[in-house]
């Protein structure tokens, strides 16, 4: 047996509003280093791009424009009614709460699903660097690059939202649980904050790797 | 300056001895000791590198390793030395410790993240072991490309790995201190009320936080280059290598700060103790830090001055590396301001530090030097460039995390050293670290390159020197863990505060109860209320 006074729930906080402080000041220096952790292949993206402008041009017209902006309208979607679950919660709308999050959940599910059918039409079309990457036309090592930052780029805020899927289907659970009330319900609230940040990214992705010369 | 009753009960480390109720603490104390000990360990791994490569270079040939092994060697110094010591020497170590009882609080605000961050840092300490026993890796601790996606044969991903998981556990204490300084702090412990000690952890952690994720992120993509051969870093490829020096030092400049602004709290703190004295200027300081936490996210550049980077960008890297300066000076100045009529004591601990303030003062000046386009040319990849962050690292990060051992040593243990051992340590360590790198300085500004096993013979006579100093030192880092330990088990007991110092940690017993203080402390003014004997305090 661990000894009471080494128990994990150490009560550190004096009270409810200095842990609910502490928690929402942590997940914003979260979410600060998070931008730093983009903030590389942004700054990545910026200083290949100007070295290889028309290669960006023939790999963004090489992307499916169609199912990209459809992505971005079911995510900016998904935030309205994460930040919908976020208000219910907050007023205590148990049903109305748990019907915001399972409707923000499935749009992300929807999110990775037509992600995933692009990459799959890359994958045939053979832009995927590495496992299959046949283009022979101009700029090729430059489309080469294009698409590597592509790949590393949208598969990291996959990877985001499909841990972003797997915490709100956790509040779902705890929300039906009867966990959050008025009084308490800083995780939907943090998870909300998330859940926006990793739609932020995408509107600066959607443009970078979809709209290169095209409008 | 504030009320603390009697603590009973067990202390943290009265609470239970097995070993489990050790790996499974949430207490941010105990979590501070596990550092302890694994820094120690990874301390002594790449002071051994060191000290083979010092007997190397005791004569000109290359008699006593391999080329390779010689590269092996600094890389498997650079690296453990800066992830695995230097980085979380003061703040995971003390920091922990210190942080939460000098702000009056219970723990830090994630006392499991606080946990995480340390099994973190043993993963990311196994894959440098990994590296180390599969045969090393030879790239420098910088991991320049394309040497590393494409050149080097030896094993730089899962020393690279070792890096990235390391990185987390830097992210982790940061986002922990951050968050504890900000929601935690006593009643009345206002901002301007904290130690000095807090607001260097404070602007530790913001660089700690806001720079390690460019570190990660960029060496992932290295990783991933050297794997699958396509990526951004490599010319051969398409990629641009100074985008990844910039990228590097966007983090490894400011890491040299995260490992001095932790220092400067601790000297701070140390000065006005032993001085009996407040903290000369306590604005400015508080202001210099934040000010040095700013600056050096803006100077990066001064590492590709001979690297290809445009002429203009150097001169403005060069302009903004000068600004360093002032604060530093700022510094320096202010704790010599406050030794100015105190009734200085010369106790270890403050030896340490004053060693700290002329070892500090020497690199920085050189660091200028650095700093300076022309003469930086002439400079870069000698000695001089070694000399120069040893005298940061060591002189100062090391000296001060001395400094701190043995000031907080009562605090922490409950029981005293043995003071005259402390003092010809302290000594010892000031004698050999700069007979260990003063040459070096010489021999660099002569021309002498870094990072090879041989050398001409007319730089002979300096390296001998060199290698005498760090014989020196060897003995100076070894003498504490004989007498610390010896006063573990036989040392007379300390008492709440045997430097009558200020500050809430010593008003709770000596080594502190689990949940540090009986009450909650309240705080009713400024730090560092010392009245001197002449009674000319603030």
């Amino acid at each position: 047996m661990v000894p009471e006074a080494l128990a994990p729930a150490a009560p550190q906080f004096e009270d409810r509003e200095q842990r609910r402080a502490a928690a929402t000041l942590g997940m914003w220096v979260f979410l600060a280093t998070e931008v730093l952790f983009f903030g590389v292949l942004f700054g990545g993206y910026a200083v290949i791009r100007l070295l290889n402008y028309d290669a960006f041009v023939v790999g963004s017209h090489h992307t499916d424009v169609v199912l990209g902006t459809l992505n971005t309208a079911v995510l900016l979607t998904s935030s309205l009614t994460m930040a919908l679950a976020v208000r219910g919660a907050s007023l205590g709308q148990r049903r109305a709460t748990t019907g915001w999050l399972v409707l923000t959940l499935l749009l992300g599910l929807a999110f990775l699903g037509i992600k995933a059918v692009e990459y799959h039409q890359e994958y045939q079309n053979a832009v995927v660097p590495v496992l299959a990457f046949d283009y022979q036309g101009p700029h090729a090592r430059g489309v080469l690059l294009f698409f590597y930052l592509y790949f590393v780029m949208t598969g990291l805020h996959a990877l985001h939202l499909i841990i972003g899927v797997a915490v709100v289907g956790v509040m779902v659970v705890r929300n039906r649980r009867g966990d959050f009330g008025p009084e308490y319900h800083i995780p939907v609230e943090l998870t909300g904050l998330y859940w926006h940040f990793v739609d932020v990214v995408w509107i600066f992705l959607y443009p970078l790797f979809y709209l290169v010369a095209r409008v | 300056m504030s009320t603390v009753g009697a603590a009973p009960g067990p202390s943290y480390i009265g609470v239970s001895y097995t070993l489990r109720s050790w790996l499974t603490t949430h207490d941010h104390k105990r979590i501070g000791l596990l550092y302890v000990a694994s820094i120690t360990f990874f301390f002594f791994i790449a002071a051994v590198a060191a000290a083979i490569m010092r007997l190397e270079l005791v004569t000109p040939a290359g008699d006593l390793l391999e080329a390779d092994t010689y590269n092996k060697l600094f890389t498997v110094h650079g690296v453990v030395m800066v992830w695995f010591f230097l980085i979380p020497s003061i703040p995971a170590t003390f920091g922990n410790f210190l942080l939460p009882l000098m702000i009056g609080a219970r723990d830090v605000a994630f006392p499991r993240l606080n946990l995480a961050s340390w099994y973190v840092y043993s993963l990311g300490g196994l894959f440098v072991i990994i590296t180390l026993i599969a045969g090393g890796v030879d790239t420098g601790w910088t991991f320049y490309t394309p040497y590393t996606t494409m050149f080097s044969n030896t094993h730089v991903v899962a020393a690279i790995s070792g890096v990235f998981i390391v990185g987390f556990s830097s992210i982790f204490t940061g986002l922990n201190f951050i968050v504890t300084i900000h929601c935690m702090r006593a009643p009345g412990l206002s901002w301007f009320r904290l130690p000095l000690f807090v607001w260097a952890q404070y602007a530790t952690s913001l660089v700690m936080v806001l720079a390690t994720p460019v570190l990660a992120m960029t060496l992932g993509l290295v990783a991933i280059e050297r794997l699958l051969q396509v990526g951004i870093f490599d010319p051969a490829l398409g990629g641009d290598p100074l985008l990844f020096q910039h990228l590097f030092w966007f983090y490894s400049h400011p890491a040299v700060y995260i490992m001095v602004l932790p220092a400067m709290g601790v000297v701070s703190e140390v000065i006005a103790c032993f001085a009996r004295r407040p903290v000369f200027g306590y604005r400015f300081m508080v202001y210099s830090l934040l000010g040095i936490a700013v600056v050096v996210f803006t100077v990066l550049g001064h590492h590709m001055f001979v690297g290809c980077q445009s002429m203009y960008s150097g001169m403005v890297f060069s302009l903004l590396s000068f600004l360093v300066a002032i604060p530093s000076s700022i510094k320096v100045f202010n704790w010599t301001a406050t030794l100015y009529r105190g009734s200085v004591s010369f106790e270890a601990p403050m030896l340490y530090a004053l060693g700290f303030i002329a070892l500090f003062m020497m690199g920085g000046i050189t660091g200028i030097w650095l700093a300076a386009l022309a003469a930086d040319v002439h400079l870069t990849d000698t000695y001089f460039v070694v000399a120069h962050f040893h005298y940061i690292m060591v002189g100062g990060a090391v000296m001060a995390y001395f400094s701190a051992i043995h000031f907080w040593w009562p605090k922490i243990t409950g029981r005293l050293y043995p003071e005259a051992w402390a003092r010809f340590a302290a000594v010892v360590m000031f004698v050999g670290f700069n007979l260990t790198f003063f040459p070096q300085y010489v021999a660099g500004f002569l021309g002498m390159p870094r990072r090879y096993h041989a050398y001409p013979p007319e730089y002979e006579v300096l390296n001998i020197l060199s290698s005498a100093g760090a014989a020196v030192l060897a003995v100076a880092y070894v003498l504490p863990l004989i007498y610390l330990g010896w006063s573990l088990l036989r040392g007379p007991l300390a008492g709440r505060n045997p430097w009558a110092a200020t500050g809430l940690e010593w008003q709770t017993a000596s080594p502190p109860p689990r949940e540090n203080f009986s009450h909650p402390p309240r705080v009713n003014g400024p730090p560092y209320a010392y009245e001197t004997e002449r009674g000319d305090g603030p």
